[in-house]
């Protein structure tokens, strides 16, 4: 039996930075909203204080905090001919479990995206021609610009605290910053994080190249700061538990920091807390949606009817629901047609390990986001003629906070992995191992692709989403030319052994956790047939849902997803309060 | 309870935070000493002999053994980890390719049983003394084949087995020691990890040099 709650005017799947931004803009505009999360309600101050969240058994190693596998998880394979498996260990699959979803966890990155990433086809093709995209690639244009984003990107930046240093304001190019971004309307709202001597060496041997070394902008509080909603963040004491972990201290972004103190208080908002989405129900004409089906924790079905339904879940989970929901045509690889599952990338992550002798890095102490970056290398900053790819890599080094247990295996080659030898070496190790990491753009392949697993399924009895994705000619180029490029910065910052690292240069395996930033699947773009979401990020068929997250990305840029996918989200949500309620219909034609 | 209305059993918030302090999921600290524990005498000494040639007691610090590495394993074995009660477990289980990752049917605690047990049949088999016996050298040769897949087990992996072993025994080494392990932060003062510490606004502009931080357990931090 299925119980019905009242309706509401908005439903949300999925409380993450997506649902929490968009929850904020839709209630302050009125509407009754409904949040449905997974995972429990958690508070920072109790959850993640000083004496619980510096443990990295509990957080890291045994990854408290996501979604367990034995919950949901994907299959696996690397084409389609072969049998898909699932993952049934922790993975790139690193999906959030409470209110807050990845948001908590996440290491507070917080990129825009360069302007050619939203239009990587019309742009490579008007400067290369379309010899450069090799076979079977798949980029097209997203349907919005960086510009019409740019506002957006600043709302989120001021919603979240994020530190760093312009590069380029209203046009002008700025000291210390990336000369290479989108142009910016404003400053950042906080300056700078502190450096690191790691940063310090990476931006004297980047300068010295001729490259152009900056800050990495982050969600971790340089200072004191209020945002928009009247909401306070402590400044950041670099512990250095951020990826994995919480924030107790108020100073890592997090929708629990910067949202949720102000959106708990509307009388219009509601969340529950516990409950998984099975699928969103549609009207008999299949045109719009009338609600979601749930399971709360004991196992009870509940309906919740709403005009407006908005997946705002992990992308893996997103592209399932729509599945799972019947809405939009599954992509059936053979025949090249339908969309949903279709677009499918991941991150292409190449670099090199570095080993110092006689340093001290102190990597323990630093912060989630706390690192320098050139992006010379990355988008199209640079000149792609004649090296038979499109994108890059934003080339970086990380002063993350390292731990013990995490670190234990990253030792120079041929290293004993266990013993006396083994100590030793991971005694010097600690203080002289460090890396450059080419975070890499992305493209899809036609056989990189999303659908439902036909064998394997979830507690409910779902199926799992299914993956399929193998590195293609473009990623491998890519990785290995910036990999070229950061064991020159290396051997530059003078360490005693440098070695090339490239995922691209083997099989994908989702236990290689260099990235887990997987991205597409129900993208945005300009055209149906080639999308499922229309620029508005609202499903092209059914005018009603709205779908949020790197879900939306036809393509991956070389950086971390969260701001574009915040920008992305507030976007909607204006779209949606200023066209949509005016007019509940498409609000692009076909 | 403080805005935590029961509609749904769904947890419901509303215009409240749906906590009042101290009242919400208490941190698990601490290893209860009366608490369950999983090994029997007989795997517990094997895995004893295997602590102390994972990691060795040497001039940087004591061994596996005496660091608690066993108890750690014990109490992590007898919990929710041993149990794989985060892993997908549903079958079929069918072998699959590297990149697919292990496919089995086994938790880590049953890696253990099977594991141990095998490891000890081949050492009365190979050498006619239980591993516990041999010398030092031996005990690391057969460690190393076991690594190598060079002892083919007829119930589990070999590998996976190692693999499993090693994996836990440097948890137990360098986790905080609320778990049982690391006694005495005895390895993080090998590496100069400084633990649980939270603040190093005062720290971070000193570049390139040792700090000079003593360890804080999360231990100290609850007293």
């Amino acid at each position: 039996m299925t119980r019905k709650r009242p309706k509401a005017d908005v439903v949300i799947v999925g409380l993450g930075w997506c649902g929490s931004l968009a929850a904020e803009e839709l209630t302050r505009a009125g509407l009754d909203v409904v949040a449905i999360e997974r995972g429990p309600w958690v508070e920072p101050a109790i959850d993640f204080a000083p004496g619980v969240d510096t443990d990295e058994l509990r957080w890291d190693t045994r990854r408290s905090m996501l979604l367990p596998p034995a919950i949901e998880t994907t299959t696996v394979r690397n084409t389609r001919f072969q049998k898909a498996l699932p993952i049934r260990d922790w993975s790139i699959n690193e999906w959030g479990y409470n209110a807050g979803g990845s948001g908590t966890h996440w290491a507070a990155m917080a990129w825009r995206f360069t302007p050619f990433d939203f239009q990587p086809y019309s742009m490579t093709v008007s400067r290369y021609g379309a010899k450069q995209l090799a076979e079977g690639l798949i980029v097209q244009d997203w349907g919005v610009t960086y510009d019409e984003l740019e506002p957006y990107y600043d709302r989120f930046e001021k919603i979240a605290g994020i530190s760093g240093k312009a590069g380029v304001l209203n046009g002008q190019i700025m000291q210390g910053g990336n000369p290479f971004e989108g142009s910016r309307s404003s400053e950042y709202p906080l300056p700078p994080l502190k450096t690191t001597h790691l940063t310090d060496l990476f931006s004297e041997a980047s300068n010295a190249l001729g490259y152009h070394p900056f800050m990495v902008p982050a969600g971790n509080t340089s200072e004191a700061y209020t945002n928009p909603l009247g909401i306070r963040m402590a400044p950041c004491t670099y512990c250095g538990y951020c990826l994995y972990y919480g924030c107790g201290n108020w100073s890592k972004s997090s929708p629990n920091a910067c949202i949720f103190p102000a959106l708990v208080q509307r009388s219009n908002f509601t969340v529950l807390t516990d409950s998984a989405v099975l699928k969103a129900t549609l009207a008999p004409d299949g045109k719009t949606a009338t609600g979601v089906i749930f399971c709360d924790k004991k196992g009870d079905q509940w309906e919740q009817p709403a005009d407006i339904v908005i997946f705002s879940a992990f992308q893996m989970q997103n592209v399932r629901l729509l599945l799972l929901s019947g809405i939009g045509k599954p992509y059936d690889p053979a025949k090249r047609e339908g969309v949903v599952g279709r677009a499918y990338c991941f991150q292409t992550v190449s670099g090199a390990n570095l080993f110092f002798q006689d340093k001290k890095f102190n990597h323990f102490a630093g912060a989630g986001a706390l690192s320098a970056q050139i992006d010379d290398f990355n988008g199209d900053n640079f000149d792609h003629s004649g090296l038979g790819f499109i994108g890059g890599a934003g080339i970086l080094v990380v002063s993350r906070g390292s731990r013990p247990i995490g670190n234990a295996d990253f030792l120079e080659p041929n290293t004993p992995r266990w013993g006396a030898a083994w100590k030793k070496a991971y005694k010097d190790a600690f203080q002289n191992a460090t890396g450059i990491f080419g975070q890499g753009t992305s493209y899809s392949h036609d056989e990189a692709y999303l659908d439902l697993d036909p064998e394997y399924t979830d507690q409910y009895g779902q199926p799992l989403l299914r993956m399929t994705f193998e590195y293609n000619t473009n990623d491998r180029r890519s990785a290995q030319f910036i990999e070229d490029k950061s064991v020159e910065i290396g051997r530059k910052m003078g360490a005693k052994t440098v070695i090339g690292t490239n995922s691209a240069a083997s099989s994908f395996t989702p236990y290689n956790f260099a990235s887990d930033h997987t991205i597409g699947g129900a993208v945005m773009g300009t055209d149906p047939r080639t999308s499922v979401l229309n620029r508005y990020q609202q499903v092209w068929d059914v005018h009603n849902v709205f779908v949020l997250g790197a879900s939306s990305f036809p393509n991956n840029a070389g950086y971390n997803p969260t701001g574009t996918i915040g920008a992305l989200a507030l976007w909607t949500a204006r779209a949606i309060i200023d066209q949509y309620l005016k007019n509940p219909a498409p609000l692009v034609k076909a | 309870m403080t805005g935590y209305a029961g509609t749904a059993k769904a947890g419901v918030v509303k215009e409240k935070l749906p906590w009042e302090p101290g009242s919400l999921n208490a941190p698990v600290h601490g290893v209860d000493p009366n608490g369950p524990t999983y090994l029997t005498p007989v795997e517990r000494r094997l895995l004893t002999a295997i602590a102390d040639r994972i990691i060795p007691s040497d001039e940087l610090s004591i061994g596996g053994a005496e660091a608690g590495c066993v108890t750690f394993i014990d109490r992590q074995l007898a919990g929710p980890y041993g149990r794989a009660a985060s892993m997908y477990m549903r079958g079929r289980f069918v072998k699959g390719t590297t990149q697919q990752g292990i496919q089995s049917a086994m938790t880590p605690a049953e890696r253990y049983r099977k594991g141990l047990h095998e490891l000890a049949l081949f050492c009365q088999r190979d050498t006619g003394k239980a591993f516990e016996a041999l010398p030092p050298e031996k005990q690391d040769d057969i460690l190393s084949r076991l690594e190598n897949g060079r002892i083919a087990f007829p119930s589990i992996d070999s590998r996976i087995f190692f693999e499993q072993i090693l994996q836990n025994m440097r948890e137990g080494y360098l986790a905080d020691p609320i778990y049982g392990g690391n006694r005495d932060m005895a390895s993080w003062k090998m590496l100069g990890f400084p633990g649980a510490r939270y603040d190093y606004r005062d720290y971070m502009d000193i570049k390139n040099q040792d700090l000079g931080l003593a360890p804080l357990s999360l231990r100290d931090r609850t007293i």
